[in-house]
């Protein structure tokens, strides 16, 4: 396992930061703030490219966490892994420091699209076309890690970092292959992003301040902090872990996904996506409720999914919905979207490793209409032997994991 | 392991520029018909969407309003899949079928980029002016008819596909995995049905931007894909192409009539590097997909640009009795969709019989007089990603 935040590079240094209550979260200096209703973000700075883009970052950010992963699990060769990749990454377009470079290249004034065309072929901005296809960060590590066979780029927006550890168990479980390695990447915090996700009303203005902003499951929450993140996990048969002496970190017990037809961006009221999701998880690791005995939430903290996740995990576990830990690792890291799946279970991995759970933070207004257990705002010892990971997405998009440390 | 399970192609959705549905498009490429547009995007070439009622299949103006045009196009060719098997409207189906959609992004708002970027260039820009402008003027629900997944969101709402969800990126490659997965995932036992297909929409200046700056775009001068040897470049067309894939079982069980069944799908990703690498790649390809005869029919998505057209033609220099097929004369370059569209068209002219005429000045393709038993279906992506699927005829 790998992984990179806003606390920082590595599993070690994350989960110190985790469990010791930090936040990530920090008043954006990347570019300008000014006239942004939201001016903060759990941004990578300590990671940087040259040229600066997003679409650079978020390749650099799953260079970092795959070399971590594979370091740890020493499996295959350099540059020769033994299997296919799946990665988790957002959608890719041309960005505006790349597009002004283009309207530079114009000589005249009051340009039409037709003059940004005429200079945009010619070799001049050759790179660009690379950068910018959808396909490049896959292609950049699969040639880079030797992945097998063509690899696969997937969006599931806020859930496809679970998915792409989805399609990995998939492939395993067919027989396809022993190995998969599967990423999720996240660096898009720019201007043009922010401001999409705060025109959808989706993002908290508690700028001041910042670490305080992401507020999960409390009643003055009031939308997520854009993060930026990676994780990325080398999953195995259980067979080949064990015949090749690996050091199992964990189990991937269950998936599940069930979408959900109501909305674009909002989940059927009556919750019943969200129920499924999770019986389907339930029933694919043949566990019952009993059995789990934390909750990573999705936990997101905009209005809407606290109270939605709330109305499905208590429509499952019935009155030990009240008693089972559910934290939410977005008030420290906020919401690194693409990544988070893929961050959140390597965090579920880690939580069953230490026996501890980090803390849901800014918890200090309570919403009564939400009686989780969130593990306000200390790490907690506990015992752990089973954690229900949740990711819930723009497009109906609802994905759900079980990991756990031994085989069920 | 069980044997595979075999997968039957049981519905087909197409809309191009040749027209919408399954009669209207083995007529056109019957009567060798092409669909361009020289002019509006001058001096770039564009296959143009056939005008279309989307009402017909997304009866919500407010979902329509939703949605930009590759959503709106792959919704309404997603419903003509759902029409096509026979599940349109059954809640039951539609809520454990599962969705695999290849797509790449949707249309900026150009008028807003244009005017950020003159004023950028006059000099008349603070540091707050991109935000001001973009909180301004970017419309708020803009972002979600942007996004790659919500064409599959669009197609659970719009027609209920509820069961599971998965979108792929990266160009053409994306949905040649989406139909290998699908597979997999149906001979598996993984998936009794699944919806898969792309949607993308041809004529966008934004696209034609990103392709210009490698110089991918065809201009001037239409010709037919194989005739491009001195005049390369492709030209975009729009389309959506989905398919209804299910289990023979699950088929039968529900008295579905299938067109053809869906064998083998095999992917790679050459370094291309190497000159030669994607020939090579294509034939390791054709082997792995248990070697097809000879003398059968092969589907291409050829997209004319090089040099990944010559390293194909180089391929089926070696396989001189196959009858060749380019959608991309007839179609244009649908990126995502093209991979869709040669399963489509392969899985049509199965159970039509017949391979559709050749459309080639240059001899490339060759006529097929018998009935085809086999087709293969190539894809070759502009700049990474190859792959190949047989599709075979059920007696």
């Amino acid at each position: 396992m790998g992984v990179v935040t806003s606390l920082g590079a590595g599993k070690a240094d994350n989960w110190k930061r985790l469990t010791a209550g930090e936040s990530g979260i920090r008043t954006v200096t990347r570019f300008p703030i000014d006239g942004l209703k939201s001016t903060m973000a759990g941004t990578v700075d300590f990671v940087t490219v040259d040229p600066p883009s997003s679409t650079g970052l978020t390749e650099r950010l799953a260079d970092i966490v795959t070399e971590e992963a594979l370091g740890q699990a020493g499996i295959g060769r350099t540059g020769d892994f033994p299997g296919p990749l799946f990665l988790a990454v957002a959608p890719v377009e041309v960005e505006w420091p790349q597009r002004l470079e283009v309207a530079r290249a114009i000589s005249k004034s009051d340009f039409d699209v037709n003059d940004v065309l005429a200079v945009s072929g010619g070799g001049k901005f050759t790179p660009y076309h690379r950068r910018f296809m959808f396909g490049s960060v896959a292609g950049h590590l699969a040639e880079k890690f030797g992945t097998k066979g063509s690899p696969i780029s997937l969006s599931t927006a806020c859930a496809s970092g679970a998915t792409a550890i989805q399609l990995g168990v998939e492939a395993i479980r067919r027989g396809e292959t022993d190995a998969a390695l599967c990423v999720a990447t996240d660096g898009s915090v720019n201007p043009e992003a922010l401001i999409r996700f705060s025109l959808l009303s989706a993002l908290s203005t508690q700028n001041d301040p910042p670490q305080g902003a992401s507020k999960p499951f409390s009643k003055n929450r009031d939308g997520f902090v854009m993060a930026e993140g990676a994780g990325a996990l080398v999953l195995e048969s259980y067979e080949a872990a064990v015949a090749r002496g690996a050091k199992i970190l964990g189990v991937v017990a269950g998936c599940g996904e069930l979408t959900d037809s109501f909305h674009r961006t909002r989940s059927s009221p009556d919750g019943k996506p969200i129920i499924g999701c999770v019986h389907k998880t339930l029933a694919d690791a043949g566990m019952t409720p009993e059995q789990v005995d934390h909750i990573n939430a999705h936990g997101t903290a905009t209005p809407e999914n606290d109270k939605m996740e709330f109305l499905g995990i208590s429509a499952v576990f019935g009155e030990r919905a009240k008693e089972i830990p559910v934290s939410s690792n977005k008030s420290m890291i906020g919401h690194t979207i693409s990544a988070a799946g893929a961050v959140e279970a390597i965090i579920s991995l880690l939580t069953l490793e230490h026996q501890r759970i980090p803390p849901t933070i800014n918890y200090d207004i309570p919403d009564p209409a939400i009686p989780f257990d969130v593990v306000p705002n200390v790490a907690r010892d506990a015992r752990v032997t089973a954690v229900m990971s949740n990711s819930f997405g723009f497009g109906g998009q609802n994905a759900s994991l079980i990991l756990t440390r031994e085989p069920i | 392991m069980t044997a595979p399970k075999e997968a039957w192609i049981t519905g087909i959705g197409i809309v191009s520029s040749l027209g919408e549905g399954l009669d209207a498009h083995w007529d056109a490429l019957n009567a060798q018909r092409i669909n361009v547009d020289e002019k509006r995007f001058a001096p770039y070439i564009v296959h143009p969407l056939a005008p279309v009622s989307f009402d017909a299949q997304i009866p919500k103006k407010g979902d329509q309003r939703q949605m930009e045009a590759w959503q709106r196009i792959g919704t309404y060719a997603a419903g003509l899949a759902l029409d096509s098997a026979g599940v349109k409207g059954d809640r039951e189906i539609l809520g454990r079928m599962d969705m695999i959609v290849a797509a790449g992004g949707g249309e900026r708002d150009l008028a807003v980029d244009l005017a950020i970027l003159n004023a950028y260039m006059k000099g008349n820009s603070g540091p707050a002016f991109l935000n001001e402008r973009l909180m301004n003027d970017l419309r708020p629900t803009l972002f979600l008819a942007q996004l790659s997944n919500l064409l599959a969101g669009n197609i659970a709402i719009v027609h209920g596909v509820s069961g599971t969800s998965r979108t792929f990126m990266g160009e053409e490659a994306a949905s040649i995995d989406a139909a290998r997965i699908a597979l997999a995932r149906i001979q598996s036992g993984q998936s009794d049905i699944t919806l898969v297909g792309a949607a993308h929409n041809g004529e966008r200046t934004d696209l034609l931007i990103l392709y210009e700056f490698d110089d991918f775009n065809l201009k001037d001068k239409f010709d037919p894909v194989w005739a491009r040897d001195k005049h390369s470049g492709f030209a975009l067309g729009s389309a959506g192409v989905f398919l209804v894939i299910e289990s023979r079982e699950h088929a039968e069980a529900r008295g579905a009539k299938p067109y053809a069944r869906l064998s083998n799908v095999v992917t790679d990703l050459a370094q291309r590097k190497q000159p030669g690498a994607v020939t090579k790649s294509l034939e390791a390809l054709w082997s792995k997909l248990g070697m097809p005869k000879d003398n059968g029919a092969l589907i291409s998505g050829a997209t004319g640009v090089e040099p990944v057209t010559s390293e194909e033609k180089a391929f089926l220099s070696a396989h001189p009795g196959c009858a060749v097929r380019a959608t991309g004369t007839s179609f244009g370059h649908t990126l995502e969709t093209q991979f869709p569209l040669g399963l489509a068209l392969a899985a049509l002219s199965l159970s039509r019989g017949a391979l559709f005429p050749p459309n080639d000045p240059t001899g490339l393709e060759v006529e097929m007089a018998e009935t085809p038993t086999q087709i293969v279906v190539m894809g070759a992506g502009h700049w990474q990603g190859e792959g190949m699927a047989l599709v075979e005829a059920i007696k």
